[in-house]
């Protein structure tokens, strides 16, 4: 189970941008689980509290968006979704794929944090970058 | 106090990706072919590579092995016998190897003097599926002793191998292994992959393994 170390990464990940941010909390953090990541959903959640203790994402909410396998199918000409991990083969025609494009995602999306209130209020406003591009 | 969303869309496991990119790069610019294998516990990673290191030797190549275990050095020992520097890592409890171990037991290493770097991964059919080594290669093993539908069960191993070794396959009749469908499961989670049936011990498809590393390092490695 490596799902306990995968969860310091979105700790250390997470902190880093909030910090660079000038947030003084994170509340909650997004992330992407693909179905081929070899991530375990349930053992991620329940790793994510343990590495959230005692850092500024403690009390936060870990919201995961899991990703079904698509793959290219060259007689269809497109995109098709498989339909189990098992099964590498279209579901509309049946030809085999392995041209794999999406599936693998393992990443952090986006963190929503507390930034202490500025008295030039030029946070927010359709700004979602963080201020790191202004510096 | 505001409360605002910041994108971010970093890759979790970008620290050891990274890591792994620069050690690609380290070991193609010394001409090195390096190879992943991956397997449960027990399905003859030792063996198959003492036997693959043995035959090397014979032949004139020069390779070096490192090792992946939780605990104790008996298969650095093993293969040590195979007359090829090689150095265990004890991962000390953890289920998989990452790029900086790989990088930091290379350190004292003379990269430019081998022509194959094998890495022989801690038997487990999840975790090391994540982690990128820095390899050309990854070899997922299957012995014929663990059943035909352990590729539908551990999927995203064998889709992320680029070769399939089936071994011990002196035992297949003993075991009634089912070789058809054990193929026929191996493509159905990674269509087309290439399919090698071994016996570490008789030698069987060993020579076309031989083979196959040759040609990939042809096909991989700037410097032949």
């Amino acid at each position: 189970m490596h799902e306990l170390s995968i969860a310091y990464s979105v700790v250390e990940i997470a902190t880093q941008s909030a910090v660079e941010a000038g947030a003084v909390r994170v509340k909650e953090v997004h992330v992407r689980l693909g179905a081929l990541s070899g991530v375990v959903r349930g053992a991620l959640e329940f790793s994510y509290d343990i590495a959230c203790a005692g850092t500024m994402l403690e009390g936060s909410r870990l919201v995961v968006r899991e990703l079904p396998a698509r793959v290219y199918c060259a007689v269809c000409e497109r995109e098709v979704e498989l339909a189990s991990v098992q099964y590498f083969c279209c579901p509309v025609c049946d030809t085999p794929s392995g041209d794999l494009r999406q599936g693998r995602e393992l990443d952090v999306e986006a963190i929503e944090v507390d930034l202490p209130g500025e008295e030039h209020g030029n946070a927010g406003a359709g700004d979602t970058q963080g201020n790191s591009e202004q510096e | 106090m505001e409360t605002r969303v910041l994108e971010i869309r970093k890759g979790i496991l970008n620290k050891n990706d990274e890591i792994a990119r620069r050690l690609r790069e380290r070991l193609h610019a010394c001409g090195l072919l390096t190879m992943n294998l991956v397997s449960s516990p027990g399905s003859g990673k030792t063996a198959f590579l003492q036997r693959t290191l043995t035959m090397l030797r014979e032949r004139g190549k020069t390779a070096a092995a490192l090792v992946g275990d939780l605990a104790t050095d008996n298969d650095a020992k093993r293969l040590a016998e195979a007359g090829a520097p090689v150095k265990q890592i004890n991962t000390d409890g953890r289920c998989h190897l990452e790029a900086q171990m790989i990088s930091d037991h290379l350190a004292d290493w003379d990269l430019g003097s081998f022509e194959y770097l094998f890495i022989e991964n801690v038997g487990n059919l999840v975790c090391p599926s994540s982690y990128d080594l820095g390899e050309d290669v990854r070899v997922v093993l299957l012995s014929v002793t663990e059943g035909e539908d352990k590729p539908l069960k551990y999927p995203n191993i064998f889709n992320s191998a680029d070769i399939a070794v089936i071994t011990k396959m002196d035992l297949a009749e003993a075991c009634e292994f089912d070789l058809e469908a054990a193929e026929r499961n191996i493509r159905a989670v990674r269509p087309g992959m290439r399919i090698l049936r071994t016996s570490a011990k008789s030698g069987a498809g060993m020579e076309e393994w031989l083979e196959c590393l040759a040609a990939e390092k042809l096909a991989r490695c700037s410097v032949v």
